[in-house]
């Protein structure tokens, strides 16, 4: 029993209940309304009827008396007075004295005003000796041309039966109307509660660890499934995420203690060695060189994940790209000269793009540097950086003729620390074309990659484009 | 110079100010932001050094306090946060510099003398000088003993930056944020690429050297004839 107090406590907190029971309640009431104006409308019709009825009668008896007399008169009013469910008739003297008629007994007062008696009064017929067995009527009294008075009344009766019938049809329909909105209310209320159930349930599933677990759907497209679908979403983010997250947790296991441990290894070189001062400044200067490299890919992998995570600088305005691009180009050409290279570009003007102006800079700098390392040597001087609007999007590329990346590389090396073996003799952190890819898909775009040179054997070369939606969001 | 350390871990303060004091700058040190509030209220100061990240009361809000009490000592924020966005957050709080952690302290010291500086620098200064070198910033010009030297737009940035801060380390960060206003690492040694570019140009044709690379910092414009 409380176990089932404490379903039906828990059934009245669901939403759905609590609103069927208001709909209940509001037609319940607009029911009990109708039932008045249409029993009060009835009523009244009935009177009007019972009135007209009476009236017409009273003008025929009158009618008799005038033609017949008071014998006729008594004549019909006898006839009439045996037919099933007959009316009431009085002959009175002008005094209020019952002469004939057939009622036993009166209200006192009723015969002594004229025309529509003001209220119902009680009367009792012949035939009932039982004196509570009084009935109710309304009746109409005329005074004939002797003085004699007559009235004609009509038993209650009948419209009080009908009150009580109209009273009993609203009870029943109220109760089955209540019994129906019970049923309707618990079911939906328990479906309801049911579903919430197995959506906590799953979603306790998820808190203790198992993001890979999903909210259940069944399909119909209701309100539970798009909130359902709505939260699915949100987990596979969360789960990118996460995953992310534990993939930069390895990364920084595996990649960043390698150089650490080449650190501690010059470090205690040193330390061995003979203690020639110049020998530790070199042995210093060269475990100083190893942290700026190590804080160089840390700070890369925070930068990633931050631009990932999506909370990296939420500050995306117009910026303009041709003005990047070409401050980029102008920053690595001399480099790219140093290294027997020709950096140059061809930059549409005036494209603008919202976004972040830092990580665009970076990004495209990272996809200059790798042009000048991997082509440098190759004997394949031209980089060209190219901005230019392709239909709806703009389009940002570098382009290398150096060795390029095999067609079934290209997705790895994107990906973080991903370095192709010919290429871990340069220096670098493995992280620039991820940092980039990532900048891209904050942007809304994308990176592709691709041969510069496809019709070639070797020195392919590599092109990099950074795609950008003409205007996102 | 004097300068106010806020930074809540006692060892880096320590080192902090051991490297300071070596340079030769007397510096104070506060350990959380209250009490730093307060010492850079009651004293004056050429720079203040604040950690981001303090007790009591957090770097950023005790710049905003201070600029609100009207109080406008140079302040570099050192942060080991470092994003993008971060560094946004701090200079719009107040602060004039930004340094995220770790930081080489050549940098620092680097950053540390050019803004305590800043207020002596003739910032409305049509004409800079170093040597017989000239840089007039009206009409774009740039003149060596009286010869012109023709520089390209950028060119003329880097070395106007240079002799704006003539007499100071700037290291390689600081030219690539205050000429090519970026906050980015550009991976390889293009600055010294254009600053060698710019040197050639300003030094070829003359026997006397006035852009000195300062090693493990960066550069710095002086007129070695005049010590």
């Amino acid at each position: 029993m409380v176990r089932l107090l404490g379903r039906l406590t828990a059934l009245y907190r669901t939403t759905a209940v609590r609103l069927s029971a208001l709909y209940l309640l509001l037609f319940a009431v607009c029911a009990a309304f109708l039932v008045f104006y249409v029993t009060s409308m009835s009523e009244s019709l009935l009177e009007q009827q019972m009135r007209d009825a009476v009236a017409a009668e009273t003008a025929e008896i009158e009618a008799v008396f005038d033609n017949n007399g008071m014998n006729g008169l008594l004549r019909t009013l006898e006839r009439r007075s045996r037919q099933p469910g007959a009316n009431l008739y009085i002959i009175a003297s002008p005094t209020g004295e019952v002469l004939a008629g057939n009622v036993l007994s009166l209200q006192p007062g009723v015969l002594d005003s004229e025309g529509w008696t003001e209220t119902p009064f009680r009367y009792q017929r012949f035939q009932e000796e039982d004196a509570r067995d009084r009935h109710m009527a309304r009746a109409q009294i005329v005074l004939l041309s002797n003085g004699l008075r007559v009235l004609v009344g009509r038993d209650l009766g009948e419209p009080e039966h009908f009150r009580v019938l109209v009273r009993q049809a609203l009870m029943v329909a109220l109760g089955v109307m209540g019994a129906g909105a019970l049923a309707i209310w618990y079911l939906i209320g328990r479906n309801a509660l049911k579903r919430m159930d197995r959506m906590s349930g799953a979603s306790q599933a998820i808190m203790a660890g198992d993001l890979s677990q999903r909210l259940p759907t069944s399909g119909s497209g209701d309100e539970f499934d798009r909130l359902s679908e709505s939260l699915n979403t949100m987990l596979g983010r969360i789960e990118k995420l996460d995953e992310g997250l534990k993939q930069v947790s390895d990364n920084i296991a595996h990649d960043l203690k390698t150089p650490l441990t080449r650190l501690r290894n010059k470090a205690e070189a040193a330390l061995a060695g003979d203690g020639a001062a110049a020998d530790y400044r070199a042995a210093l200067e060269e475990v100083i060189g190893e942290s700026d490299q190590l804080i160089r890919t840390f700070n890369a992998l925070l930068m990633i994940s931050r631009v990932e995570a999506g909370q990296a600088p939420a500050e995306m305005r117009a910026i303009d790209l041709s003005g990047i691009a070409r401050d980029s180009i102008e920053l690595y050409e001399p480099v790219a000269e140093d290294c027997g290279l020709r950096l140059a570009g061809t930059v549409d003007a005036g494209v603008e793009i919202k976004g972040n102006r830092e990580l665009v800079g970076q990004a495209l700098g990272n996809l200059i540097d790798n042009a000048i390392k991997y082509a440098e040597g190759s004997g394949e001087p031209d980089i060209r950086v190219t901005l230019a609007r392709h239909g709806g999007d703009v389009v940002l590329s570098v382009a290398d003729s150096g060795p390029g990346v095999p067609e079934d590389k290209r997705d790895d090396v994107v990906k973080r620390f991903v370095r192709l073996d010919e290429s871990r003799s340069k220096p670098g952190t493995g992280l620039g074309l991820s940092l980039a890819g990532a900048v891209m898909e904050m942007h809304g775009g994308h990176l592709e990659l691709d041969a510069t040179h496809p019709e070639r054997e070797n020195n392919r070369g590599l092109t990099v484009r950074m795609v950008f939606p003409a205007r996102p969001g | 110079m004097k300068i106010l350390i806020v930074e809540d871990d006692l060892e880096a303060a320590a080192y902090l100010a051991k490297a300071f004091r070596e340079a030769g700058i007397v510096l104070d040190h506060a350990s959380d932001g209250e009490s730093g509030l307060f010492l850079a209220t009651e004293n004056t100061y050429d720079v203040l050094v604040v950690d981001r990240m303090l007790p009591r009361r957090d770097g950023l809000s005790l710049i905003s306090e201070l600029r609100r009490r009207n109080i406008h000592t140079p302040v570099l924020i050192l942060s080991a946060l470092g994003q993008v966005d971060d560094r946004v957050t701090g200079l719009r709080a107040g602060g004039d510099d930004y340094l995220p952690k770790p930081y080489a302290f050549s940098e620092l010291l680097a950053r540390v003398e050019v803004l305590g500086r800043r207020k002596g620098t003739p910032e409305q200064d049509m004409v800079y000088r170093v040597g017989d070198l000239e840089l007039d910033r009206l009409s774009h010009t740039v003149r060596r003993a009286g010869k012109e030297i023709l520089l390209q737009p950028r060119e003329f940035r880097l070395l106007e930056y240079l002799m704006k801060n003539a007499g100071q380390v700037v290291t390689r960060t600081m030219l690539l944020e205050n000429v090519w206003d970026y906050h980015f690492d550009p991976q390889t040694n293009v600055i010294d690429v254009h600053v060698s570019r710019l040197r050639s140009k300003i030094e070829k044709d003359f026997d006397q050297p006035l852009l000195r690379t300062v090693r493990g910092a960066g550069y710095m414009m002086k007129d070695e004839a005049a010590g």
